[in-house]
């Protein structure tokens, strides 16, 4: 074998990924770019805000509860060894509204709105719908990408809040009625531990995570190559790009608000 | 060689190059076409004939070489001329490409509606007159084009290539995919929408029948050049062996099928 094909081949590997970065940051300045200039397209962001946020709940809601329900189960094994089980309230809604709730919504989404935003946008690049906007006198990034990122942005921190509250609840479920808690004293553990931080934090996690997988669902859908085989590509790597973000930046954003 | 007809013609290319990577598409391409007359270029299948389309819509950037609509270089324009120089074309693409999230009505008015020449109710009333123009009753209108045949398809798209009553019309294999006498009537059409919103007609296929019907003249695109242009009536005597091969389709002369593209 040559000695030099090794090289050769880090190489290319480096130059494809200086390539693929390079065409996500222009598309994603392109796509911010055009989603805060008119025109804009209305009705396609509302229907767009229906799909992510109102047909998300039933999931999102699924997965606050059981959350919810898990932690406060997993707590109290944990602090009754140290007779603090007065803690598992603070311990449900700190973890739900700082962490699980945006996380766990995040991931859910992603699955769900990562892959339907690339299959649709990827049957349209290879069917040449997205050519055919532009011989219609529409810029596609602004029609298909910019109404995407704006329901993304605007709606996950509303799914977000409804996953804190059916989290909460769902640890109260548990607290009251399996672990026997008082429920008023269970309510105000839970209230009076609880800083605006805490939520907004979460909230502005949630906008993040709803700019990461609008954006990676629109991106690999985009740039999808070569029929049905492509588009099922650009799913995938549209889904698991945008888990293994929304994990990164979930540290980078917890470090910015809490590592003081 | 330049293919020229006239002094002052609609959509003139000269040594227009594309690569893709390593791989030449076009390879200096040198086409003029007058208004109002309608070429159609023909050549095998990946031969670079889409692309030479989607290079002059803008879609594709071609490497070098100029293009020029009515006499304004295109190649190095800025968005918002572009979107000018793009409001006078109309495209029927080769699968027709119409939005499926939408009806049938608003595939066709898509492009008026952006450009808001008119209200969504005007717009679907012409929708609904141009549809007819090609031969579709209104009750199509309020379908989605999953519910289409492959030749209604193309009817929607061509009716919505002319809906902003365009000055130069491209068709992209208008009659690929489709059985001959559906074939026969979309050309019947094409030559009849042509005529009628009188525009530069643009054409790209592989099929003689339909490029026989259409053209006024005819372009030979191989290996990324234009190797001989001549009106229709000359194809048959073109005295270029590559041109005779084709219109008879023989697989031995001097082109050779690539089997691995
Ligand atoms: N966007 C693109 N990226 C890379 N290669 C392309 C692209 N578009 C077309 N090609 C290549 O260019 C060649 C010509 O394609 P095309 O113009 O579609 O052929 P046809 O003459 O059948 O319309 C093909 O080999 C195709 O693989
Ligand atoms: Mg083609």
């Amino acid at each position: 074998m040559n000695p030099l094909s090794g090289l050769q081949k880090i190489g290319s590997v480096f130059i494809s990924f200086l390539e693929t970065a390079g065409k996500l940051t222009t598309f994603t300045v392109s796509g911010i770019s055009h989603a805060v200039r008119p025109p804009f397209y209305p009705r396609i962001i509302i229907h767009q805000m229906m799909d992510i946020g109102y047909y998300s709940l039933p999931v999102v809601g699924l997965t606050a509860v059981f959350a919810g329900m898990v932690l406060a189960l997993q707590s109290y094994t944990g602090f009754s060894r140290f007779s603090a089980e007065g803690a598992i309230a603070n311990v449900v809604v700190l973890s739900i509204t700082r962490e699980l709730g945006p996380v766990l919504a995040g991931l859910m989404v992603a699955g769900r709105i990562g892959a339907s935003l690339a299959a649709e946008i990827g049957t349209m690049r290879v069917t040449e719908q997205i050519d055919a906007l532009t011989t219609l006198s529409t810029n596609p990034m602004k029609y298909l990408v910019a109404p995407r990122m704006i329901a993304g942005i605007t709606m996950f921190p509303i799914l977000v809040l409804v996953a804190d509250v059916i989290g909460v609840f769902g640890g109260y479920m548990v607290a009251v009625y399996k672990l026997g808690f008082n429920p008023s004293n269970y309510l105000q553990n839970t209230w009076n531990f609880l800083t605006f931080e805490d939520v907004t934090s979460g909230l502005v996690k949630a906008a993040a995570f709803g700019f990461i997988v609008t954006l990676m669902g629109c991106y690999h859908g985009y740039n999808s190559r070569g029929g049905a085989q492509g588009v099922g590509t650009a799913t995938t790597n549209a889904v698991v790009s945008a888990c293994i973000l929304i994990l990164s930046f979930d540290y980078i954003l917890t470090e910015m608000f809490f590592a003081k | 060689m330049h293919a020229t007809s006239s002094a002052n013609p609609k959509i003139s290319l000269s040594a227009v190059k594309k690569a893709f990577g390593r791989k030449v598409v076009l390879d200096g391409i040198d086409l003029d076409v007058a208004p109002g007359e309608s070429v159609v270029v023909i050549g095998g299948s990946g031969t670079g004939k889409s692309v030479l389309l989607k290079s002059i819509l803008g879609i594709l950037k071609p490497d070098s070489g100029s293009i020029k609509v009515d006499g304004e270089e295109i190649t190095r324009m800025g968005s918002s001329d572009r979107e000018r120089i793009n409001n006078k074309f109309g495209m029927l693409f080769q699968g027709a490409a119409l939005f499926d999230s939408l009806p049938v009505w608003e595939n066709v008015a898509f492009g008026i509606l952006a450009e808001k020449r008119v209200n969504r109710d005007e717009a679907k009333e012409i929708a609904i007159q141009k549809l007819s123009q090609v031969g579709l009753i209104s009750d199509v209108a309020d379908l989605f084009p999953a519910e289409l045949s492959g030749g209604m398809q193309k009817r929607v798209g061509l009716a919505r290539a002319i809906c902003a009553d365009p000055e130069i019309i491209f068709f992209d294999e208008p009659t690929t995919g489709l059985d001959p006498i559906m074939a026969d009537v979309i050309n019947d059409l094409i030559v009849k929408v042509t005529r009628e919103v009188g525009a530069t007609a643009l054409s790209i296929t592989h099929d003689m029948a339909s490029a026989r019907k259409i053209a006024n003249r005819v372009a030979m695109l191989y290996h990324g050049k234009i190797i001989w242009a001549g009106p229709v009536e000359d194809i048959d005597h073109s005295g270029n062996e590559y041109v005779d091969q084709f219109i008879h389709g023989r697989a031995d002369g001097p082109i050779k099928m690539a089997v691995r593209a």
